[in-house]
């Protein structure tokens, strides 16, 4: 379970989020939308540590986030661009997080094996395209079998038959129950991964409820023109 | 093996088979050769192998440290959503950098030395000055180069200021105080010029160094003042000391950056 209370997030003079009241239950899958700048990256890497909060708090877990890192074993990461040491090889960048996280018996390689990763287990990681290092990206996230799952626009470099092994990943791993939290401007990804959805605009939420909750709210047809109604909305 | 170690170890993985640390390492091995290999002069070749060293050794890890640092952003990224501590991270990617880098220079430099070994003779305290302030060369402007980068998230900005870093201290700083003690000669300065050449870790490697050699003696008076301060067991103790705070305190600024930053 994650909670923010009055989180707030200021860059400079810039409000990236402001005052957020969010409640993500476990076993969950909330997806996060929208428009660009409106603060869903910030969100995520306040999730992660990865910013430091300006007012308000953070619990995942129960765990009151302050700068402590231990919290984080039991969560998996994707983010949108990937990047790893450049001489390393796809083998090392896997044997390296198994041995930065505790050893545990079991690893979910199964994405390994469906992305065929295993055919350049040697290769090294800047001889890689940007959607082979992402497959990496993406594999490691869901290596540890975490209990929370982030995916920031995973699917971005991905191609399709990556992307729908990563949803059909996706919706298996949050029928055993992770908690999964993913963000894309696909809409068609949200129809067919959302449950929950949560809209960000300008730093706030907007709207916190089902897909079909969401369109009855703008009087639309579909879902595509409900997200861009509140998108033109907010820029009026 | 704790974390930090495990950081270390494929950061070295990375780098020792990065085509730069090889080339590195093949041009100190190409010119310890040649001076030995052109020059019996013993003195003369550690002279000349110390001014290309406290040239080459601060513009390198200034430049490629801060490339390096905005080339792993993305990776720190990822190293920093999995359970590891920012301050340990931080020091990880600092040794895993500055020690590949300071073996390059001291097994480029050794190979050559070790077929010249009869020629050494006596020089022995030289040379480990010598590998003293390289070692040290490397660990500072690394520290500084970590600090430029964490300072500054625009890269252009970051290579510009380091590159002004390595310039002000190579270069700038030596014009600056020539002016300085010019203006000054008819004063007893001595003991300012002992002051100032502390504050520059470019100078004081190079004191250290030039004064272990008998050509202390050309340079008069103030060499003399040198020699009596540096030749000191309480002036060695002194230099290497700022040498060390040379290193840890734009570390410590850095490390204190790093933890506090967004990502």
């Amino acid at each position: 379970m994650i909670t923010l209370t009055k989180y707030s997030k200021q860059y400079g003079s810039l409000k990236a989020l402001s005052e957020i009241n969010l409640n993500i239950p476990s076993g969950s899958l909330t997806f996060l939308v929208g428009p660009n700048a409106s603060g869903k990256t910030t969100l995520i890497k306040s999730l992660l540590g990865l910013v430091k909060s300006t007012s308000g708090e953070i619990i995942v877990n129960g765990i009151t986030l302050n700068g402590n890192y231990d919290y984080r074993k039991d969560i998996g990461y994707v983010s949108q661009i990937a990047n790893f040491p450049d001489n390393l090889t796809v083998d090392e960048i896997f044997r390296m997080v198994k041995d930065l996280r505790n050893k545990q018996n079991n690893y979910d390689e199964e994405l390994i094996t469906s992305f065929q990763l295993e055919s350049s287990f040697n290769k090294r990681l800047k001889t890689l395209s940007g959607g082979s290092r992402q497959k990496v990206n993406v594999a490691v996230a869901f290596l540890f079998d975490p209990k929370i799952i982030i995916l920031d626009e995973p699917t971005a470099g991905l191609d399709p038959v990556a992307s729908s092994l990563l949803k059909d990943k996706i919706l298996k791993e949050n029928k055993k129950g992770k908690t999964i939290i993913f963000t894309s401007h696909i809409l068609s990804e949200m129809e067919e991964l959302a449950q929950n959805v949560v809209f960000l605009l300008e730093g706030k939420i907007y709207f916190n409820g089902t897909i079909k909750e969401l369109i009855n709210s703008t009087d639309q047809r579909n879902l595509e023109r409900a997200v861009a109604s509140i998108m033109n909305g907010a820029e009026k | 093996m704790n974390t930090l170690l495990k950081i270390i170890k494929y950061q070295f993985h990375d780098l020792s088979r990065s085509k730069w640390i090889i080339i590195y390492t093949i041009f100190f091995f190409l010119l310890s050769y040649s001076l030995f290999t052109f020059s019996k002069d013993l003195s003369r070749v550690l002279i000349s192998l110390m001014n290309v060293v406290l040239i080459i050794i601060p513009l390198v890890s200034t430049v490629f440290g801060t490339i390096h640092y905005y080339n792993s952003k993305e990776y720190i990224v990822f190293m920093l959503s999995q359970p590891i501590k920012r301050s340990t991270l931080f020091l990880g990617l600092y040794i895993g950098l500055a020690i590949p880098l300071a073996l390059s220079f001291v097994v480029g430099i050794s190979i050559p030395i070790l077929f010249n070994l009869g020629n050494i003779r006596g020089g022995f305290d030289v040379l480990i000055f010598l590998f003293t302030a390289g070692f040290f060369q490397t660990m500072i402007f690394c520290s500084i180069a970590f600090l430029i980068a964490t300072l500054n998230e625009n890269k252009m900005l970051g290579l510009g200021i380091a590159t002004f870093t390595w310039l002000a201290f190579s270069a700038i700083y030596d014009g600056l105080i020539l002016f300085l003690l010019q203006i000054l000669q008819d004063y007893p300065i001595e003991k300012i010029s002992i002051l100032l050449s502390m504050l520059n870790p470019i100078d004081l490697a190079r004191l250290l160094v030039v004064l272990k050699l008998d050509i202390s003696a050309l340079m008069g008076y103030t060499g003399a003042v040198f020699q009596k301060f540096f030749g000191s067991s309480f002036g060695t103790i002194l230099s290497i000391s700022s040498l060390i705070a040379w290193t840890v305190i734009p570390f410590l600024i850095g490390i204190r950056k790093f933890s506090k930053k967004d990502f």
